[in-house]
């Protein structure tokens, strides 16, 4: 989770990645910030994540993104 | 069979009637039935289309689920003796099988659409005598409805929406007809959580859908063709209209586009609403977007979003633009080389999006120059957030209208490109509007003799108001919904209103046959 938390805040500093929970549905997260975001979680996580990944509640919060990185390490 | 012709209108009251009283056990059957009429009145060969398109993404939406289906039955059956390399293999290869499916039925469908609006036209220029087939080769709609089919079939591959095993409800979704010719393109677990349900008839619904379509008829008939006259005149003759001329057309064209298009879908979800059934919105008051990418944001929302999940997404994370960008951020650093492949992907959509509008260049070259500025507003958005930030402008009303004017300024003109027939034309003319020095048209009544009349000009005048009213009021919430709390009286007041204004100050007249939607030529 941490590592992650890191990715998250050198793309956002200012967001509060911890409280935050419609980071998508609340456009906190553009399409760019996800694909960006997606490079970088499959380059350190070694998992691929797919364009059917793609969808709000996978990435509204980095609890739900930390999830999805974990089903995909499975 | 136009949206806005009296035909149209006795097509949907013996619909409704139908609707609510002797098929109200089948609905969607009616629906089914009355959408290939509404298609066949067009012209029969076209329903030839849809049915191969129909069938096709019901073949391989079956295949895929089937696939998968045997695939999770297999595994149960072998998991205490599989090992997590062997399912790993095992489920790539279903994988792939489903992907043959996939890929197989939008070539088919894209095949037929990029044949028909594409190398047809082609052909065309080479052999004239082919023009009187135009109208049966190129179907009406063939763009909305290929996009969403094929949105169907890949949702189904992704395992978003399950496979739909009636083919007479999965070529309703594709023919479902008040969206049929100019959208909203609507995804398939949206659509059918409304449309094959049985609905009783609910007076307050059923009036705020009619409600919604004279809305919709108020912005088609009363602004925007009204103004059509004159759009087609200045337009028509680049050689003659320049400089001030094309200055109203800017201006004048992007409040048609406006009231056209998001009249036309007015009178979509208003049709759908008066049925039970719930259509997607297309707009969210896009003239008050602060930035480009906030438009894009606003402005055709469906056909936005359908290009971002089946097209934006897949290919930025593809493996060659994963591995793109690992190289990338090597060679260009990291800040640079993670923003290249995105904007990579962004610019195929872009291409796509202008092809998508048409087969010129000028919708090329209009895609593209969207893409660039939307990059340009990427790259300086750090730069002015800090500097608004220092200056504390931000929050300022005079700085948010700034940034709305700008962003107004900036969509008008792009619209240009949609006005004329080439991009020579179109630079053109823009240009013309700094060095021909012929502004005072705008002012000395040139534009009267033009289509529009100086009443003409006071009442479309007047219907843009009431629509800028509209979208004001609406940022504190639903105009609509505040109607609807209101008392009887006070709603028939307005419907009885707009009823009549409709019928007094729509661009009628002597042998008036109400414009084609903009939007249907895409």
């Amino acid at each position: 989770m941490e590592e992650l938390m890191e990715i998250l805040k050198s793309l956002h500093p200012d967001i509060d990645f911890e409280k935050e929970d419609r980071l998508v549905e609340d456009m906190i997260l553009d399409s760019f910030d996800i694909v960006t975001l997606v490079t970088e979680i499959n380059d350190r996580f070694d998992v691929e994540i797919l364009a059917e990944h793609l969808i709000p509640e996978n990435f509204n919060s980095a609890q739900a993104m930390y999830e999805l990185i974990q089903e995909l390490e499975d | 069979m136009l949206f806005t012709s009296y035909g149209f209108i006795g097509f949907l009251t013996v619909l409704f009637l139908l609707y609510y009283t002797v098929f109200r056990g089948n609905q969607w059957k009616l629906l089914l039935a009355f959408s290939y009429i509404f298609y066949a009145a067009a012209h029969p060969s076209y329903l030839a289309y849809i049915c191969f398109t129909t069938l096709t993404i019901y073949v391989a939406g079956l295949r895929i689920q089937g696939i998968g289906d045997d695939s999770k039955e297999y595994l149960a059956s072998v998991k205490d003796s599989i090992t997590k390399e062997d399912k790993k293999i095992y489920k790539t290869g279903v994988k792939r099988s489903q992907k043959k499916w996939l890929i197989s039925c939008l070539i088919v469908n894209f095949g037929i659409l990029i044949g028909v609006k594409y190398v047809f036209p082609v052909l065309l220029t080479f052999n004239a005598n082919l023009i009187p087939l135009m109208d049966i080769i190129i179907p009406l709609g063939i763009s909305f409805y290929t996009l969403q089919a094929a949105g169907y079939v890949i949702d189904v591959y992704r395992g978003t929406v399950p496979a739909e095993a009636n083919l007479g409800r999965l070529a309703l979704f594709v023919s479902f007809f008040p969206q049929l010719i100019q959208g909203p393109i609507s995804r398939f677990g949206d659509l059918s959580a409304t449309l094959y349900e049985k609905h009783e008839f609910n007076p307050g619904v059923f009036c705020a859908g009619i409600e919604r379509i004279m809305w919709g008829f108020f912005k088609k008939l009363v602004i925007a063709d009204r103004i059509g006259p004159l759009v087609a005149a200045i337009s028509g003759d680049p050689e003659k209209y320049r400089g001030g001329y094309v200055l109203a057309l800017l201006l004048l064209y992007t409040i048609q586009l406006y009231a056209d298009f998001t009249g036309g879908i007015d009178i979509v979800i208003g049709i759908g609403q008066s049925l039970g059934i719930t259509v997607r919105e297309n707009f969210n008051r896009p003239y008050f977007s602060k930035t480009l990418k906030e438009y894009w944001r606003r402005w055709h929302i469906t056909m936005c979003e359908w290009f971002r999940n089946y097209v934006f997404y897949p290919v930025s994370t593809s493996k060659a633009l994963q591995s793109f960008s690992k190289f990338s951020r090597k060679t260009f650093g990291d800040r640079a080389g993670k923003r290249i492949p995105v904007y990579l992907a962004s610019f195929i959509v872009w291409l796509l999006t202008g092809l998508w509008h048409g087969a010129g260049w000028n919708f090329i070259v209009w895609g593209l120059l969207n893409w660039f500025l939307l990059m340009m507003g990427e790259e300086l958005e750090g730069w002015s957030d800090g500097l608004e930030e220092k200056l504390h402008w931000r929050e300022k009303f005079a700085f948010k209208a700034f940034r709305v004017l700008r962003t107004f300024l900036l969509v008008m003109a792009l619209n240009l490109f949609d006005c004329y027939a080439t991009v020579g034309q179109t630079l053109g003319s823009f240009i013309s509007i700094f060095n021909t020095g012929n502004l005072s048209v705008l002012g000395d009544g040139s534009l009267f003799e033009l289509g529009m009349s100086p009443a003409d000009f006071v009442l479309a005048g007047i219907g843009v108001l009431v629509m800028l009213a509209v979208s004001l009021i609406q940022r504190k919430g639903s105009l609509r919904e505040r109607i609807a709390r209101s008392p009887f009286a006070a709603r028939s007041l307005v419907w009885i209103g707009l009823f009549m204004v409709i019928l007094i100050l729509g661009a009628y007249g002597i042998g008036y046959d109400a414009s084609q939607f903009i939007y249907n030529r895409f």
